[in-house]
């Protein structure tokens, strides 16, 4: 049987947009797929689809050989007979309901003893044992979390979809538990749709990632290799390369390209084929700033500039440096106060021809 | 006192209560989740009875339900009576004039259980309709409750459409506000006065209970 799922659909919203996604990828081997893009991209949409939940206007879906949906052949097979766990951004849990009659819900024509069984395992498993006799109203947000996805997997399903898992929880909660939900994840089992607009749960979740912008899928690959080659400026943009520079290329020297952008000279490695008119991405974790003075190093990219301003962002400072370009720098916060990081300062930015990745425009 | 008033009001409360939580409920239901554009018409004609003065729906029942009307021959071959003056005819006009007060508060209570629960329990494999018991009437008891009682007082007092459609004729028809009206066309204040303060206690305690309800200071449903 074919391990894959498979989809093309369009869903036209009235007065609204279009989201028009195309995608497939193997079920086996690598089993978390991030569904990533900006609000409003359709992400949701798509992963509705998917659940039954929403009916798209045109297109099918197929999974592992079975058609799900079909809208030429007037296919849709209901929600209840898709076999797919589904974790909302809040959780949905049964409020009225203890998280034992939660976890057991969808076991309903399993006889009594074994569902009861079933459930313990899970709740063992999932480290709610505990808990069981609660109200979902009485948990934590981490709790609830665990709770919904022992519902979602209970039933066995043949697909998790997960819509914002994280986005429920408040900031400190949601670091500690992005490292326990990959982990849950992957111990099920079970092939994952996340939804998310967080790249940093998106890097911490999933093993592949398609992006979406725009209402379409523009680009599906393994999470780092998306992160660091977008196939196009609003993939980049998408992903988080903060740095998108409107850029020409003015000569071409040893596999090297030479750019102006802003007024500044850049180089970059050459992709090849790019034509003249590119975009420059450079992300801002990869720009280091040097203090005047320095210098010397095998960087081939330094541009003087002045700092614009300076946003505290956790542990990370984000700074605004015109040098030409204005650039978008992630610093340590440390550095930062080291180096007297202040509206006005004179620096210089540094950026290894590598880390920038021309594409076309 | 007139017990045989009292009866017959009670008995005609309760089944279109009984009536309205079965055919209230599912049309609450429908009306709260269908996406259907006309939706606003099946409302207006709900909550019709709630501007309309009784003797106008009396009147078109008594028309259209009468013994020369096709609608009028159906009713008497099924009951076995004609339609006017009659305990069953009776039911049918409480039905229709109590109907806004039952499914206006259905439909609020259902339309308020947060959509994303009724697709949680679908996407778990259960169906339409075991989720409606297991997880929408559940949440949306307390409104649900508020509609029945509220039917149930409404009917009680009912006086127009009864007097209308059923008359006035004793043990079949003649319910509570009847007798009341008949007390004060003979000045018989006292007899008036038992009755009618037994309607007002009764209606204040039944409102006090719908407020309480909306209120939420009754304990929630306790499933399993």
């Amino acid at each position: 049987m074919e391990r894959t799922l498979n989809f093309d659909l369009v869903r036209r919203f009235p007065r609204g947009p279009v989201v028009s996604a195309r995608g497939a990828w193997p079920l086996d081997g690598e089993r978390v797929t991030v569904l990533f893009g900006p609000s409003g991209s359709g992400k949701t949409t798509v992963l509705r689809a998917l659940a039954g939940l929403d009916r798209p206007d045109e297109g099918r879906i197929v999974f592992e050989g079975e058609t799900w949906f079909d809208a030429g052949r007037g296919i849709h097979v209901p929600p209840q007979r898709r076999h797919v766990g589904l974790l909302f951004q809040d959780y949905a849990l049964f409020p009225h309901l203890s998280v034992r009659a939660n976890v057991g819900y969808g076991l309903h024509s399993v006889p009594k003893a074994e569902r009861d069984g079933r459930i313990d395992e899970l709740a063992g498993r999932f480290g709610i044992a505990d808990l069981l006799g609660r109200k979902p109203g009485e948990l934590s947000g981490g709790q609830r979390q665990r709770v919904a996805l022992a519902r979602a997997i209970a039933p066995g399903p043949r697909l998790l979809l997960l819509d914002e898992p994280l986005s429920a929880l408040d900031g400190p909660t949601r670091e500690s538990l992005r490292g326990e939900l990959r982990e849950l994840l992957v111990r099920t089992g079970v092939p994952a749709v996340v939804v998310t607009h967080d790249r940093l749960e998106a890097l911490a979740l999933g093993d592949r990632m398609a992006v979406l912008v725009g209402g379409s899928i523009r680009q599906v690959g393994p999470v780092p290799q998306v992160f660091t080659n977008p196939v196009d400026a609003e993939v980049a943009r998408a992903v988080g390369t903060e740095n998108v520079l409107p850029a020409k290329v003015t000569r071409s020297e040893m596999g090297l390209l030479v750019l102006e952008a802003g007024g500044a000279e850049i180089l970059a490695v050459d992709p090849g084929s790019a034509g003249d008119e590119v975009y420059a991405c450079i992300r801002a974790e990869d720009v280091v700033l040097e203090s005047l003075e320095r210098h010397g190093s095998s960087a081939r990219n330094r541009l003087e500039g002045t700092v614009v301003s300076r946003q505290e962002e956790g542990a990370l400072v984000r700074v605004r440096v015109a040098c030409g370009p204005t650039l978008v720098v992630l610093v340590t916060r440390e550095s930062a106060d080291r180096m007297g990081l202040a509206p006005g300062l004179r620096v210089v930015a540094v950026v290894k021809a590598p880390g920038v990745r021309v594409v076309a425009r | 006192m007139d017990t045989g008033a009292l009866l017959l009001s009670v008995e005609l409360a309760t089944l279109t209560t009984l009536l309205l939580v079965g055919l209230g409920l599912p049309l609450a239901w429908w009306l709260a989740n269908t996406r259907w554009k006309g939706r606003f018409l099946v409302e207006a004609v709900v909550a019709l009875p709630l501007v309309l003065p009784p003797t106008v729906l009396g009147f078109y029942l008594l028309v259209g339900l009468g013994p020369r009307s096709p609608a009028g021959r159906a009713f008497e071959a099924v009951v076995g009576h004609p339609f006017p003056f009659s305990f069953a005819g009776l039911l049918l006009a409480s039905v229709l004039y109590s109907a806004p007060f039952a499914v206006q508060p259905f439909v609020g209570a259902l339309a308020g259980v947060d959509r994303r629960l009724l697709e949680a329990s679908h996407a778990l494999g259960v169906s339409r309709l075991g989720t409606f018991f297991r997880v929408a009437l559940p949440l949306a008891w307390p409104g649900v409750l508020a509609g029945t009682v509220l039917a149930f007082a409404h009917t009680l007092g009912e006086f127009g459409v009864v007097l209308m459609v059923g008359g006035n004729i004793p043990g079949r028809t003649r319910t509570l506000s009847v007798a009341i009206f008949d007390h004060v066309e003979a000045l018989e204040y006292a007899a008036a006065h038992r009755t009618a303060a037994l309607l007002l206690g009764v209606s204040f305690v039944v409102l006090a209970l719908v407020h309480a309800l909306r209120r939420g200071s009754l304990p929630a449903w306790n499933g399993r």
